[in-house]
């Protein structure tokens, strides 16, 4: 089977690739492990939430939708938004079609799936920053006691056996899931290493709202400071719910559950915190008020000061006095721990020598160094709104038009080498940046 | 905003640090470094300890003359006080360590310091170490460090350098999380 462009994975990055691909009318088929959308179907627990409100999900080619645009869509929500939308662009998509491997060849890449092999000039990877959970070596030793579940297979507290819970990781996932522990009867400690702290809501309107304003979602890659810390940051602490609340620290602290340093070992049975819970807070603290500020200077350059709340600071995370430094695992005090400790890419199936030594696509905002071979979807690819829905409409545009001449040029070179039997290198535009 | 009418000096070489971490990136094996200290015994609870020598960049390296360190109790451990307590060591490495990080961050960040000053306090149960209750641990029972800092910054941003300085710290991180600690005997 021959294409031009494959694109691997049809969850909202992929397909918005292809939407974009289409447009230019670059012949191309999407692959699909399972369903369309099938990581929001399969690896989602139950009362999540998109973090993002309705109206953020502005997919290019998306017909508006009925949805009231500052809920938060629940996991049938997102996976109906996504396989309309699939349909609505009339994806090439072929579900059940599992990628086993992707080889370079002479003129491109041949994919090989469960299904046959494609072969086509380029390969874009869509498949996501979040395939397999991160778990922490020491998991290894851990009593068999403790029953020990990951986000991607925890569904709801009731699957959990009774007695205590130790959730570790701050990040959205963390926080909402030891939320919902903890209202569950369960005691839930929370062991809490760097994280990002964003109210839901501030000076009356959605956090989102004012960084998709002020420009904060669409800083570009070439544009921050520390790339390699940007990409790495954990999830905001955030839930959508109908009453909007902020789901940080204090809220936890106020709901009973017990803060503790980040996870660092694990000795004769017992867990080991960090002493660094003061400072990981007041780095969080500090990071939150420099946005706020952001913020508030966006509000004052553009007139929004008369149409929203007055600006106002939250208070700073409530430190517990002692918190423990280590927890029995063997008293039967822990009986179940939570992984919520990130996720990282799988690209075993990826035949082509450019993953770095930790296991990272290289790339140069999505272009891969592999000629025609593109990246989708993963954190702070381009912008800092990369890996959000309503982030994949301008990085798949940027990258079809890179891709869009990369062929091109490719094709201009062998046609040359055809007729002249010289060698033309084949030279890309530079990508233009389309600062906000 | 401020302006800035001439260059910020901590006297701090940031530059050179950041093209070494420009240069190690393409040889992390030149990344590991192994510190070293001898350690003497004088008389009664008095030693005495060398720095010299350490090996980082691939290779041995030397400080540029020896250091000595003493370290003894006080008299009211009944000793005769030639030197520091080892806690008290053990809170200069941690402000010392920190304190580096404050100008070398604070030059990063284009933030002329002025004035820098730690206080540490340690509380400790000295039950412990007298063996009189084993549920009391020997060490801290908690270190505070409170900063007094002149600097031409805003509080937040005063406030952001030494919580960066903290997460950069080794002395921090030792102290912070734990350590595998083999003591053998030749």
């Amino acid at each position: 089977m021959r294409t031009t462009a494959v694109v691997i994975g049809a969850g909202h990055a992929g397909l918005a690739m292809s939407r974009c691909l289409a447009e230019r009318s670059i012949d191309h088929v999407v692959l699909e492990r399972g369903e369309v959308a099938n990581s929001w179907r399969t690896e989602r627990w139950d009362s999540l939430r998109l973090l993002t409100p309705n109206w953020q999900s502005r997919l290019p080619g998306r017909p508006p939708g009925e949805e009231e645009p500052d809920g938060f869509r629940t996991m049938p929500e997102t996976v109906d938004l996504i396989a309309r939308y699939a349909e609505a662009i009339s994806a090439p998509v072929q579900i059940h079609t599992a990628v086993t491997s992707v080889r370079r060849t002479g003129q491109g890449y041949a994919v090989s799936t469960d299904r046959g092999v494609w072969r086509s000039r380029s390969v874009v990877l869509a498949t996501g920053a979040c395939n397999v959970p991160r778990v922490p070596a020491l998991a290894a030793a851990l009593p068999r006691s403790v029953v020990t579940v990951t986000p991607d297979r925890y569904r709801n507290p009731e699957q959990l056996p009774e007695g205590g819970v130790l959730v570790v990781g701050a990040s959205a996932s963390g926080t909402q899931i030891a939320d919902e522990i903890q209202r569950s009867g369960r005691a839930v400690t929370l062991s809490v290493g760097e994280h990002v702290r964003v109210p839901r809501a501030y000076r009356g309107r959605d956090i989102q709202w004012w960084m998709d304003g002020a420009g904060v979602l669409d800083e570009r890659y070439d544009q921050v400071d520390n790339l390699e810390r940007a990409r790495g940051l954990p999830s905001a602490q955030l839930t959508g719910s109908d009453d909007r609340r902020t789901l940080d620290l204090n809220a936890l602290t106020a709901a009973g559950v017990r803060l503790v340093g980040r996870l660092v070992g694990l000795s004769g049975g017992k867990a080991q915190f960090s002493g660094s819970l003061p400072n990981v807070c007041a780095l969080a603290d500090l990071k939150m008020d420099r946005l706020l500020d952001r913020i508030d200077e966006y509000a004052a350059e553009s007139g929004l000061e008369d149409s929203t709340h007055p600006r106002h600071r939250f208070e700073p995370t409530a430190l517990p006095t002692a918190p423990p430094l280590d927890l029995d695992l063997r008293s039967g005090e822990i009986r179940t721990i939570v992984w919520a400790t990130g996720y990282r890419p799988d690209y075993s199936w990826l035949d082509v020598p450019v993953l770095d030594r930790k296991g990272r696509v290289r790339h140069d905002g999505g272009v891969v160094e592999a000629p025609g071979m593109y990246v989708m979807g993963i954190p702070f690819m381009r912008r800092r709104k990369s890996s959000l829905i309503d982030g994949a409409g301008d990085d798949a545009r940027d990258l079809c038009a890179h891709l869009a001449s990369y062929l091109d040029a490719s094709s201009e070179a062998a046609r040359s080498a055809a007729s002249t039997r010289s060698r033309s290198p084949v030279s890309l535009p530079r990508l233009q940046g389309s600062a906000r | 905003m401020k302006t800035t009418t001439k260059a910020v000096d901590n006297g701090v070489n940031v530059q050179a640090l950041l093209d070494a971490r420009e240069a190690l990136s393409e040889a992390p094996e030149a990344t590991k470094f192994t510190w070293r200290a001898t350690c003497t015994w004088v008389n009664g609870t008095h030693s005495q300890s060398t720095i010299d020598g350490f090996f980082g960049l691939g290779q041995e390296q030397r400080h540029r003359t020896e250091f000595t360190l003493e370290a003894d109790h006080p008299e009211v451990f009944a000793s005769e006080d030639h030197g520091a307590t080892p806690v008290e060591i053990v809170l200069c490495g941690l402000a010392s360590c920190l304190t580096a990080g404050v100008a070398s961050v604070a030059q990063l960040r284009e933030i002329q310091l002025h004035s820098v000053t730690a206080k540490l306090e340690a509380g400790m149960d000295i039950q412990g170490i007298l063996g009189m209750d084993g549920d009391v641990r020997n060490g801290f029972d908690g270190i505070r460090v409170t900063y007094d800092i002149d600097a031409d910054a805003t509080p937040d941003e005063i406030r952001a350098v030494v919580a960066q300085s903290q997460k950069r710290s080794a002395v921090f991180d030792i102290l912070t999380n734990p350590t595998n600690v083999t003591v053998q005997v030749n």
